[in-house]
């Protein structure tokens, strides 16, 4: 392809998605239908700009492999464990009842057992890509079918293993010869674990010094660089091997979830992720056969929507099988219900070894990608009728805090401010989601074993990342006052919901911050500062409690004056011209400090007794007879 | 005044508050929630005090007194010169009346009973102070037998106190 032949087809690609992907939107179908839409439109079969449609499948195939590694990023190996009920039992329970129905099916049609069960496996799986992107489009992805969806296409994934290894030892016990590589099957066996261990123990070991040499130097792209780096590399050793790419890019991102990078890490591949899994989708459009469509039509759809009613039928009771509720049963057989994009690797796999007939192999591909396009429309329909069903019955089931678990409150900048507000939150049995940029601090505190998150929180997709959506509370305290300033600011507004919690350096920053949509502000300085007064009070001769009483009233009285001096507009002439500020503010506290009626004449009147004494021995006597109010 | 330190496990005291609340004669003050550092702004509290015709304490009984927070808002707020003395007339004609909440049921409240005393006896200082400082004193509202009370049982209790505000509020002008 020439330089110009390759912006042609980006500007037709992008411009298919922009066009397509808002339409089906709006019109309800969801971004996934409009990509595969756009894809039929511009493919082969219909306008045929889209050029050489494989090549760009195998590009958009990454996309899939990032998604994989963006959900083991997320997937820590304890909620991987706490899940192995879904992942082993529902996954297991899955694969087995729909290929047992699929086989059975097969040799009712005519096919041999082996060619039968070959085709039950392909069909059995679903299409990651597909399921996930529409669980996250619906903001189901930690709800229960969410979690179940996310178990079985676990599951699937890692079954692709055994199966690349056994189908063609089918082959070759139905006398037709042995095809995988060259290598013997053992020592296949032996590369493939090899290739497993090198990931696992490579991005434990390497990966991190390198990150955080890359962090140091400060510069994003690089750290961008980086991360795709790895996700290529583990996927090209998996290819080397015959290993599914996206199964090793999820065990690598699950290695990097337990680091302090998982959030920088997950927002710099983010975008990559989303524009390479629509041009995935895009693909399974264009590589719609639709001669195959046209001229076999009723086979190709008769296959297609009969698998997808086994594939349903099979789950649902399986899923009921495994105590789910029937409207989420029903939710995750019909999620699931589609074909997967291993269809068509496998299909192209098993082609030389002549297992399914020349026929049938032509007819599969064809039939996932109908279903693909059906599912979208599948799961909008039993959407509907689900909704309409139990419209006014029941609200949203509150989401699983296990599997992302959240927390309710965000520090920002965990350094010698945020620490101490940190420790008395989780003293009190909260989590907490902690973002710091310091790389020395994150150190520190994870060899405490707190999960500490690197990135720089006024970025809006860290916050995001960092849990800004659900939280309640964001504490503001990092170490530099523009900083923390631009952060109120993002957060505020971006997150109206956040109560925001800010340190401030000066009174002059305390407005501004207020200004800047904090909800409240306290001084770095202030209450140390106080105290120290107050013991000093003490030192001085003052009873414990008389000292504190004043230091009260004191802060009492700052607290009204702060409201007082408040400006009407935070760009009230004179108060913010930096210069002055600080000592203007100064001079004027001073001043209020003389005048100041309460702070200081206040304390003295606390349990006072002169009044009263005097009116007593001044004979003028207390109101009733007899009992005196107050006795020295 | 609200006086509870643990309204948020309390069920009693706040099932009555709910019931109060949307009445827009009622300004409800709870001292635990605006002084839990026992830092009490007494120009603000005396302030509110002059603000209102009635003045109503609800608290739950702790060794057969309120509790401290209350006390103490007596002690810095109702002081000589404000709230009596000579010439001092802030709370003058005012209503003062008290909602107990107790644990133990009403049989033991009397004497002879287990806790020897009606509950009016012990909340005699409180009535004297009404009498010093020349306001009107109300008999109190009073519920026993604290930890029992749910379900039904609480609702009813809910409205009697209702009942027993609109006494007190119809008993005030205007």
């Amino acid at each position: 392809m020439s330089s110009s032949e390759i912006l042609a087809r980006t500007f037709v690609y992008l411009l298919a998605a922009v066009i397509a992907v808002p339409i089906a939107k709006r019109v309800g179908l969801g971004a996934v239908l409009g990509y595969i839409l756009a894809g039929a439109l511009i493919g082969p079969g219909a306008m045929s700009v889209t050029g050489d449609v494989e090549a760009v499948g195998h590009v958009a195939e990454f996309g899939i492999v990032i998604l994989l590694f963006i959900i083991g990023l997320e997937v820590r190996p304890q909620v991987l464990w706490r899940m192995r009920a879904l992942i082993f039992g529902l996954g297991a329970a899955q694969m087995g009842a729909v290929s047992l129905l699929i086989t059975l099916a097969g040799i009712a049609l005519g096919l041999s057992l082996v060619a039968a069960w070959t085709m039950s496996m392909i069909l059995a799986m679903s299409s990651t890509a597909l399921v996930m992107s529409s669980l996250e489009e619906r903001g189901q992805r930690s709800s229960v079918v969410g979690r179940a969806s996310f178990g079985i296409l676990l599951f699937q994934d890692m079954s692709v293993i055994p199966l690349f290894l056994v189908v063609p030892l089918l082959s070759t016990a139905a006398g037709m010869g042995p095809q995988v590589g060259g290598d013997p099957g053992w020592l296949h066996g032996i590369e493939i674990v090899g290739a497993l261990a090198a990931v696992v123990v490579g991005t434990g070991i390497a990966v991190r010094p390198l990150f955080r040499f890359i962090a140091a130097s400060g510069s994003r792209e690089l750290f961008t660089a980086a991360a795709l780096l790895l996700v290529v590399g583990v996927a090209a050793l998996m290819t080397l091997v015959g290993l599914s790419p996206a199964l090793g890019a999820f065990i690598a991102g699950m290695v990097l979830g337990g680091t302090e990078f998982r959030q920088e890490i997950e927002s710099d591949i983010e975008p990559f992720r989303g524009l390479l899994l629509g041009l995935f989708f895009i693909t399974v459009g264009a590589g719609l056969d639709l001669h195959l469509l046209r001229y076999e039509a009723l086979a190709v759809l008769s296959l297609a929507i009969g698998f997808m009613v086994a594939k349903t039928g099979a789950m649902f009771v399986v899923s009921r099988a495994f105590r789910f509720a029937r409207l989420e049963a029903v939710t995750l057989a019909v999620a699931l219900a589609q074909g997967g994009e291993f269809a068509f690797v496998f299909v192209s796999f098993v082609k030389p070894l002549a297992i399914l007939p020349e026929h049938l192999s032509r007819l599969l591909p064809a039939a996932v990608a109908v279903s693909m396009l059906l599912s979208p429309l599948a799961t909008l329909l039993c959407e509907r009728i689900i909704r309409y069903r139990t419209a006014a019955r029941t609200g949203p089931r509150p989401e699983d805090p296990d599997f992302s678990e959240r927390s309710d409150v965000i520090v920002a900048g965990f350094g010698r401010f945020g620490q101490i507000a940190g420790r008395l939150l989780q003293a009190n049995g909260h989590r907490l989601s902690i973002m710091d940029t310091s790389l020395r601090q994150i150190e520190v505190v994870r060899s405490f074993d707190q999960m500490v998150n690197f990135g720089d929180a006024t970025r809006l997709d860290l916050l995001r990342a960092a849990g800004a959506d659900s939280a309640k509370v964001l504490i503001v305290a990092i170490d530099d006052p523009a900083q923390g300033l631009k952060l109120v600011e993002t957060a505020r507004a971006a997150f109206p919901h956040l109560a925001i919690l800010a340190r401030a350096f000066d009174r002059r920053h305390a407005y501004q911050l207020l200004a800047a949509g904090a909800d409240h502000v306290e001084s770095e300085t202030y209450e140390s500062s106080l105290l120290l007064g107050r013991e000093s009070l003490q030192r001085l001769g003052y009873r414990a409690h008389r000292a504190h009483r004043a230091a009260a009233l004191f802060r009492m009285h700052d607290r009204s004056l702060f409201e007082r001096h408040r400006p009407g507009k935070p760009d009230e002439a004179g108060f913010f011209k930096a210069s002055q500020a600080t000592v203007a503010s100064l001079a004027q506290l001073l001043t209020d400090d003389l005048e100041r009626e309460r702070s200081q004449r206040g304390s003295d009147e606390d349990w006072n007794t002169t009044g009263l004494y005097t009116e007593l021995i001044a004979g003028k006597g207390a109101d009733p007879p007899g009992e005196v109010a107050r006795t020295g | 005044m609200v006086a509870h330190p643990r309204l948020d496990r309390s069920g009693v005291n706040a099932a009555l508050l709910k019931g109060l609340t949307g009445d827009g004669r009622v300004e409800i003050h709870d001292l635990y929630e605006a002084y839990p550092d026992y830092q009490i702004d007494v120009a603000a509290e005396q302030a509110r005090l002059s603000r209102f015709r009635v003045i109503g304490l609800q608290f739950p009984l702790f060794w057969y007194a309120m509790p401290s927070l209350l006390k103490e808002w007596f002690d810095l707020v109702w002081l000589h010169g404000f709230a009596y003395g000579h010439g001092a007339s802030a709370l003058v004609g005012k209503h003062l009346f008290c909602a107990v909440s107790t644990g133990g049921d009403a049989g033991s409240y009397r004497a002879g009973g287990q806790n020897g005393h009606t509950i009016e006896e012990f909340l005699r200082p409180i009535e004297r102070t009404a009498a010093l400082c020349r306001m009107q004193w109300a008999a109190p509202h009073v519920l026993h037998d604290a930890p029992r009370m749910r379900g039904d049982r609480l609702s009813v209790a809910a409205l009697s106190y209702g009942e027993y505000l609109r006494e007190r509020l119809s008993g005030v002008s205007e």
